[in-house]
């Protein structure tokens, strides 16, 4: 039995140690915001978080990530209240097939929380690691961009409110 | 007893540190500046031939920053002493070399002096430079030339005392440096013999792979016995060589052409720019290079035909298998934790891609008892592609494997490498795993 703790809440899996994140994710946990893209950790559609980093869940035994915080899509928001990135990448209309998104916005979400205001540069550089077919490259970086901005505003004002 | 051994050795290093003296209080001659050259002004054959030339050096690693302008300079190079900073070689009159004349670009590369008679750095391998030809050095300067001039100064040199008193250099010089162009060895062909010319000269092959003493001179006796380079270890290419199963020459010609070799580890670290620059190159080239490397090994030993045996057997025979979790406990069962949890991390992190070997058009990496991080004598290499993967560069095909700086703790990769070392590269642990992690973590891109 592993245990992990996925978007705060504590799992007990029954799998093989060796059983990758992301079939215990979608398989096991019914999270099945991440996705299989090429199961070699090239693509960058199976990306997920443990510990603020973001990590390709599809080439990452769950054996190593006991009691670390994982945090996937799911963690984020859900569709009555999505949380900022993915409310800005509808916003910009950030998606066609939409199968690589998840992972652009895992990434996404471990850049801002480090670097709250990046650069253009800086996002490029750090979703170099996932891939898009579909070409929604430059909505993907506006939607990037305007996260930033909201989640900026958003800390400011809870600031300004004296907490 | 010959008359050298009289000389008691006091006085010998007397006399060395006054010649030192001597050297460093020299005055340089400063080279007339040239009024800048226009490209039709050469020989568009030299251009080529300097291009080609330029490639086997490798200039335009040291040269050109990240996402910089070629050969405009500004390139960190990390060193034991400081990091210096890749000058411009662009034409530009005022930033780069566009004042230079053809005499003054000979002497920096043959002696090591710039055009206004300042000692260079030898992280400039000058040293290697000077078995240069002088039609060579002229093609090169050809071809430098005629780049695309670039206004960009050079960042200052960022060296610790006494390191960054440029005129030591001097004293540098006639403790360690050599001059001379290569000489031929009769006794061997001529392949070889170019090959040998490029691998001692413009290759400057030994920059990484010969160990150095601690003023940072290659050490001349141990030629390629091993050596350093930012970071990561330039395996032995003599007779020392780690590679689990002994190089032919053929297979040293691919790895050099294209990164990779059916049964040896892909160039990785400072080689990939290496193997991406003689992609270019003419066949001949890199051929002769292969034809020198393969003998600087020797005929493989017994034992070392042994090893390759017991490499290539398992290699063959633990590709995958499953479950693997279960190989890797019987794998180290009776061991100690870190062994057993290092076995566990390789099932479920690497054996999916490493087990299988690499194919040609396969996901498939090379079985890790065939790869050389594996026996070097440092953890280096193997943790700093443990943390990095290996990705071609941008817009480039090649070989991926994901880093896994931000999956595994310390604990884990300390883990993951010592079982790694011992179930593949089949030697005693490494004692520097903690100290090589710790160096590769700061180095986090």
């Amino acid at each position: 039995m592993i245990t992990l703790n996925v978007n705060g809440k504590r799992r007990q899996v029954d799998v093989d140690p060796e059983t990758p994140l992301l079939y215990v994710l979608r398989d096991h946990l019914e999270l099945n915001g991440a996705k299989f893209g090429c199961g070699l950790g090239q693509c960058g559609a199976c990306t997920v978080m443990a510990d603020g980093e973001a990590i390709l869940s599809c080439v990452v035994p769950v054996s190593v990530l006991q009691g670390r915080r994982i945090k996937t899509l799911e963690g984020l928001g859900t569709i009555e209240s999505p949380g900022p990135l993915q409310h800005a990448f509808i916003e910009e209309q950030a998606a066609q097939c939409g199968f690589c998104i998840p992972g652009m916005i895992m990434r996404a979400q471990a850049l801002l929380e480090k670097n709250p205001s990046p650069s253009q540069s800086e996002i490029r550089q750090a979703l170099q690691t996932n891939l898009c077919r579909c070409g929604t490259h430059m909505r993907v970086l506006r939607a990037v961009e305007r996260a930033a901005r909201t989640m900026k505003a958003a800390d400011a004002a809870r600031r300004g409110s004296g907490r | 007893m010959t008359a050298r051994r009289v000389i008691p050795g006091p006085f010998v290093s007397a006399a060395l540190a006054t010649t030192a003296f001597l050297a460093a209080c020299t005055t340089l001659s400063v080279l007339a500046p040239i009024e800048p050259l226009s490209r039709s002004s050469f020989d568009p054959a030299m251009v080529a031939k300097g291009a080609q030339l330029a490639a086997i050096g490798n200039c335009n690693v040291c040269h050109t920053a990240a996402s910089g302008k070629p050969y405009a300079g500004g390139r960190p190079l990390k060193t034991p002493f400081g990091t210096i900073y890749g000058t411009n070689i662009t034409p530009d009159p005022d930033t780069g070399i566009g004042r230079w004349s053809e005499s003054a670009f000979l002497r920096a590369m043959r002696e090591g002096i710039d055009r206004e008679g300042r000692h260079l750095y030898p992280a400039f391998p000058y040293d290697h430079f000077t078995k240069v030809t002088g039609e060579d050095i002229k093609a090169l300067y050809a071809f430098v030339m005629t780049r695309d001039p670039v206004r960009a100064e050079t960042p200052p040199n960022e060296l610790s005392f006494p390191f960054n008193i440029r005129s030591l250099i001097g004293a540098w010089k006639v403790l360690y440096f050599k001059r001379g162009v290569f000489r031929p060895d009769a006794a061997q062909s001529a392949e070889w013999n170019r090959g040998a010319y490029l691998v001692q000269g413009l290759g400057h092959c030994g920059a990484c792979h010969t160990p150095r003493n601690f003023l940072g001179a290659e050490k001349k006796r141990s030629d390629q016995a091993g050596g350093e380079a930012e970071g990561w270890h330039g395996p032995a290419l003599d007779a020392a060589s780690p590679a689990p199963v002994p190089w032919t020459a053929e297979q040293l010609y691919q790895y050099l052409r294209t990164g990779l070799d059916d049964l040896h580890a892909i160039a990785a670290g400072p080689m990939e720019p290496v193997v991406r620059n003689l992609a270019a190159v003419p066949e001949q080239y890199v051929r002769a290079i292969a034809t020198y490397v393969a003998t600087l090994a020797g005929q493989p030993t017994a034992v070392r035909k042994k090893k390759a045996e017991d490499a290539l057997l398992q290699a063959r025979d633990e590709g995958a298998a499953y479950p693997r979790i279960e190989r890797a406990n019987q794998n180290t069962a009776g061991s100690d934790r870190g062994l057993q949890n290092g076995a566990a991390v390789y099932a479920g992190a690497c054996a999916d891609c490493h087990d299988q070997g690499r194919h040609a058009s396969s996901g498939g990496a090379l079985h890790l008892a065939l790869g050389t991080a594996m026996t070097i004598p440092t953890s280096a290499n193997l943790i700093r592609i443990t943390l990095e993967g290996i990705q071609p560069p941008d817009s480039e095909p090649g070989r991926w494997m994901p880093g896994y700086a931000d999956a595994l703790t310390d604990e884990q990769v300390k883990d993951l490498v010592t079982f790694i070392r011992a179930h593949f590269g089949r030697e005693p642990p490494w004692p520097d795993v903690a100290d090589e992690l710790r160096k590769a973590r700061q180095v986090k891109p």
